[in-house]
């Protein structure tokens, strides 16, 4: 089978499984299905060629799962019937579907799937074996040619972490001061 | 181009949620179905049809055109890798937010309203 069918098949069953996960009252089982969907995104990877991109998909869905059932599904045992404004969702459903349908004009000037404009790669791939001495050339783009980047990287992960560390731990400084 | 409208049907999903919900896990959920479109998009707009991935193996010599573009996968991956951080710290806020109001609605955490 073309890969573009099983795309279509994965692409949809994402589609519907993120609009469930949105509607489902009960959280735990939203964020289950939250799961599913990006286990189907590290399956689209595959199909598109980057085993890299799937592993790493596969390890970030499974420790988001875990991060977000461990910080909330202790805490909303009870079900959550919050009432919802019918004017406003409808009004947004509009707005978006007007968005949607301009987009189609917009995205019919792109090249078409499976025919990419690649200038900067061709370089890259014809030179990156003997340049760096890596067999996988997307190790050598991210830690030889694009080094800054992951720099770049490195840095916004380490902010992220350092900020979830002190927003969660226990004694504010101000209270320290007190004593 | 099918698959690119399907991809950004997916975000526009992942906006419906983050607009018209009111709970905060949900929010959260809504910001990684955008973040999953986004990768998703460009890992397609790099796809060359019939192509091989891009590993380099010893004695089979595959031309350089019959590869995947590298440069985006290099790219999603460092942003893959960054959106799990940008997760962990929305959850962390939302704990310390639910242990100060009690409550993830966000009608009813008073004093962020704008």
């Amino acid at each position: 089978m073309p890969v573009d069918i099983w795309l279509y098949f994965i692409l949809g069953f994402m589609i519907i499984g993120s609009i469930a996960s949105l509607e489902i009252k009960n959280i735990l089982s939203s964020i289950i299905t939250i799961g599913v969907v990006g286990l189907g995104l590290s399956l689209a990877f595959l199909f598109l060629g980057a085993p890299d991109l799937a592993l790493v998909q596969f390890v970030f869905e499974i420790l988001c799962v875990i991060i977000l059932i461990r910080a909330f599904a202790k805490r909303s045992i009870e079900v959550r019937a919050l009432r919802r404004d019918v004017p406003e969702t409808i009004v947004a459903i509009i707005i978006l579907l007007s968005i949607f349908v301009l987009s189609i004009f917009a995205l019919a000037d792109l090249p078409s799937f499976g025919k990419p404009i690649v200038r900067v790669a061709e370089r890259y791939l014809a030179n990156a074996g003997a340049e760096t001495g890596s067999q996988n050339i997307v190790t050598s783009v991210i830690l030889n040619y694009r080094i800054y980047d992951t720099l770049g990287e490195v840095t916004v992960l380490f902010t992220a972490i350092l900020g979830s560390f002190t927003v969660l731990r226990k004694l504010g400084r101000k209270k320290r001061h007190a004593e | 181009m099918i698959l690119y409208i399907m991809c950004f049907f997916l975000f526009l999903v992942g906006i419906y949620g983050a607009i018209t919900k009111r709970d905060l896990i949900k929010i959260i959920l809504a910001i990684g179905i955008m973040g999953y479109s986004v990768n998703l998009f460009l890992v397609l707009l790099a796809y060359r049809s019939g192509a091989l991935i891009p590993i380099l193996v010893e004695g089979l010599n595959i031309p350089p055109n019959m590869m995947v573009d590298p440069i985006p996968q290099a790219l999603v991956l460092t942003s893959i890798v960054i959106e799990l951080g940008i997760t962990a710290l929305m959850a962390a806020l939302a704990i310390r937010i639910y242990q100060k109001y009690d409550t993830f609605d966000i009608t009813k955490i008073r004093r962020l309203q704008g």
